[in-house]
């Protein structure tokens, strides 16, 4: 492997990682925010109300905002917020405003892809920093050169450069590099596509995507004025939809390669997705820095990301060009194997009782799995549970619902049970 | 009253003599290893013999480099750059800002275009890139009328839209074609099969198709209709768009010759006799659809077509 003696220093005969990338976590509401910094990571993007691209999200408000940085700096985590539509012009009114909001909620950063939203950043809201966003599709040094003498911290690399590109990007410019490592992705260059402006009139590039892409179509050829199938009866229809990215087997190469902040997708995601996936990347970046040249990916990790997957995940560009096995026919995805099914308030280390929140069906005599930062993955068979009021329960039936039942092992607050369906 | 340009995208170097005699003020050319989805090639050779013919007419030469560069050609931008200067080409059409680093490097003079396809939202964009050395911005496509008038008032720079024919929905740089053909099995048949043309998505709720065709920059997706607004030039005309294009790609180069002499006609009478453009503008918009292919529907794009977010 290639090693970078920038980013690593022997301390007592044995080599270690001093430059350790920063772990980008998702975060769709302030809950997520919350699991994401808990479960380690070191910083987490969101989305406002307005200027961001999943306008079917949650989002935040600026208050909810406040309230994130609040809680991720007890951790010393850093919040940045999207801000990566290409605006139209009735989108510019109301644009100050806002960065200054984000300026006075405390925000690290924004993510952009729009000239306009730069500078007006640089002009009203200057303790932001800007990184710039995967919608400009970034493929080249040479227009990371020129994004740096635009005066930007960081850039967001397209999702086509391969580890040699990078390499080559990192040794020319001395910038920020930010690089997606698992999650759901685009297939065309992210920018370049306005399949959803066509087909549905909602507008890609301002947070209307539809995900066309992920439709299936048939395939034909005109030959004069003849239609021909390019497809027989049997055949699946023509897709392009990308196999989820999942670099966790490529993290060492790129702690070595020096990338500055590994991210992953998914602001539309589930609580548990959000915990399971930063937590495995968690143990992965810290057990490799800790003794890089002894590391192996444990079997465990990988299990662990399976349980909240429900597509195929494919390692795309990074590690070569992506053919018909990163890409998905026929089926579209898989049923994912665990519910999560409850959330930990509390755990009375006396009684062995836990308060729980109820997150999904559950009875006795099902196994469960917890997990967490601070414990190592346990299953246990589910006895009497009770109400809040101690009444006893057939079954824990009703979403958020606080429950008790006795856990042998302690949990804390925030660690989370799952169940196999 | 100042007369837009017409820009045409010719298919061969013989195509531009149809297209001057038609009426064409400009002509956009290159080849797909540093332009994206040309209605022709053109090797240097033919970039050459393009300029010979276009300055016999009179008429500007316009090369793409608009396309999204990897490292692996980066290094190369500027001896392309060089032969372009060195032969007069009137300006450069790009998307990634390499190229402009590029030409501030190697041709400091040369004229620049700003072209993403899809990115030229906003009038701001627009001169952002005017202040970074760009003469001219071209607009996306997915733009109403109205604010496509409201960028030109704000413009610093010269503002081009296009006006006629299919535009690109989606690159990708996967083969996505060849990806298919080889999920399907038919291994044997991908080489020569992927790059050919004439091939679409059949999407069938919509009923639409959209053609699909590889190339060096991956694959690309294009607009299941054919922009055509001959007949709604006026208020673009009043408010000073720098200039319209009809972009050929897909198209035979009888009928981008044909659709050029239309717009000649169309362009002239909206800027030099308004009336009798306003009471010939359907007969000139009839004349389109009498050559428009069967499979290629004819519409007004984004120009009158709300989207939301």
């Amino acid at each position: 492997m290639w090693k970078n003696e920038r980013i690593s220093q022997i301390v007592d005969g044995k080599r270690v990682i001093v430059k350790k990338p920063e772990l980008l976590a998702p975060a769709g509401n302030l809950e997520k925010l919350k699991v994401a910094v808990h479960y380690g990571a070191d910083a987490v993007f969101i989305g406002g109300q307005e200027y961001g691209l999943r306008s079917n999200a949650d989002n935040f408000t600026l208050e909810e905002m406040a309230e994130g940085v609040r809680f991720a700096s007890q951790y010393g985590a850093k919040i940045y917020v999207t801000t990566n539509i290409y605006a139209h012009n009735e989108n510019i009114p109301g644009l100050e405003e806002y960065l200054e909001g984000l300026q006075a909620a405390g925000i690290h950063g924004i993510i952009v892809a729009d000239p306009l939203i730069i500078e007006t950043a640089r002009r009203v809201a200057p303790k932001l920093e800007v990184h710039l966003s995967t919608q400009q599709s970034l493929t080249n040094w040479k227009a990371v050169q020129f994004w740096k003498e635009e005066g930007l911290e960081r850039v967001v690399l397209a999702r086509e450069t391969s580890a040699e590109e990078i390499r080559q990007i990192k040794e020319k410019v001395d910038i920020e590099i930010e690089t997606f490592i698992h999650g759901a992705m685009c297939i065309a260059y992210s920018g370049r596509c306005v399949l959803s402006n066509h087909m549905t009139a909602r507008d890609s590039n301002r947070g209307g995507c539809c995900q066309s892409c992920r439709w299936d179509y048939d395939l034909y050829k005109l030959e004069g004025n003849n239609t021909i199938a390019l497809f027989d009866e049997t055949d699946d229809p023509f897709a392009m939809s990308p196999k989820d990215l999942n670099l966790i087997q490529s993290i060492p190469k790129m702690i070595e390669l020096g990338i500055d902040s590994l991210k992953i997708e998914g602001r539309m995601k589930s609580i548990h997705y959000v915990a399971t996936v930063v937590s495995v990347y968690r143990k992965v970046i810290d057990a490799y820095c800790a003794d890089p040249d002894n590391f192996v990916i444990r079997k465990e990790w990988l299990d662990e990301l399976d349980k909240c997957a429900n597509r195929d995940t494919a390692p795309a560009f990074f590690e070569g060009v992506p053919g018909y096995k990163e890409q998905m026919f026929g089926v579209h995805s898989k049923k994912t194997t665990y519910d999560f099914a409850g959330f930990v308030l509390d755990y009375d280390r006396d009684t062995k009782i836990v308060t729980l929140q109820q997150r999904n069906f559950f009875k006795p005599g099902d196994t469960v799995e917890f997990f967490g930062p601070e414990i190592e993955n346990f299953t246990q068979t589910v006895g009497t549970i009770w109400d809040e009021d101690g009444n006893e329960l057939d079954a824990a039936r009703h979403p958020l619902q606080i429950v008790k039942f006795k856990v042998e092992k302690e949990v804390f607050p925030y660690n989370m049970m799952r169940k196999e369906q | 009253m100042k007369k837009p340009e017409l820009l045409v995208t010719p298919t061969s170097v013989a195509h531009i003599h149809d297209l001057a005699k038609a009426g064409a003020d400009a002509v956009l050319i290159g080849e797909q290893r540093y332009g994206l989805r040309l209605a022709g090639e053109f090797t240097r050779k033919d970039v050459r013999e393009a300029m010979d013919v276009a300055r016999k007419y009179g008429i500007r030469v316009y090369v793409a480099m608009n396309a999204l560069f990897h490292n692996d050609k980066v290094d190369e931008l500027g001896d392309y750059v060089r032969f372009l200067a060195d032969i007069g080409v009137d300006a450069i059409v790009f998307g990634d800002p390499a190229v402009l680093m590029t030409v501030r490097e190697v041709a400091p003079q040369m004229k620049l275009h700003w072209n993403t396809e899809t990115t030229a939202t906003n009038w701001y964009a627009c001169n952002y890139w005017g202040r970074k050395g760009a003469k001219r911005a071209v607009l996306a496509r997915e733009l109403s009328m109205d604010a496509i008038i409201e960028i030109k008032q704000h413009a610093e720079v010269e503002i081009e839209v296009q006006v006629h024919g299919m535009t690109c929905m989606f690159q990708s740089k996967r083969s996505l074609i060849g990806n298919y053909f080889e999920y399907q099995g038919k291994w044997l048949e991908i080489e020569k099969k992927k790059y050919e043309k004439g091939m679409f998505l059949y999407d069938k709720e919509r009923d639409n198709k959209y053609p699909i065709f590889e190339d060096e920059n991956g694959t690309h997706i294009m607009s299941p209709n054919d922009i055509c607004i001959i007949d709604e030039l006026g208020d673009m005309v009043d408010a000073g768009i720098d200039s319209f294009k009809i972009d050929g790609v897909l198209h035979e180069a009888e009928y981008i010759t044909n659709v050029t002499a239309l717009y000649r006609r169309a362009i002239d009478l909206c800027v030099e006799q308004r009336e009798q453009y306003e009471e010939e503008k359907d007969e000139l918009l009839a004349q389109i659809e009498a050559i428009q292919p069967s499979h290629r529907p004819l519409d007004t794009g984004f120009f009158f077509k709300e989207t939301v977010y």
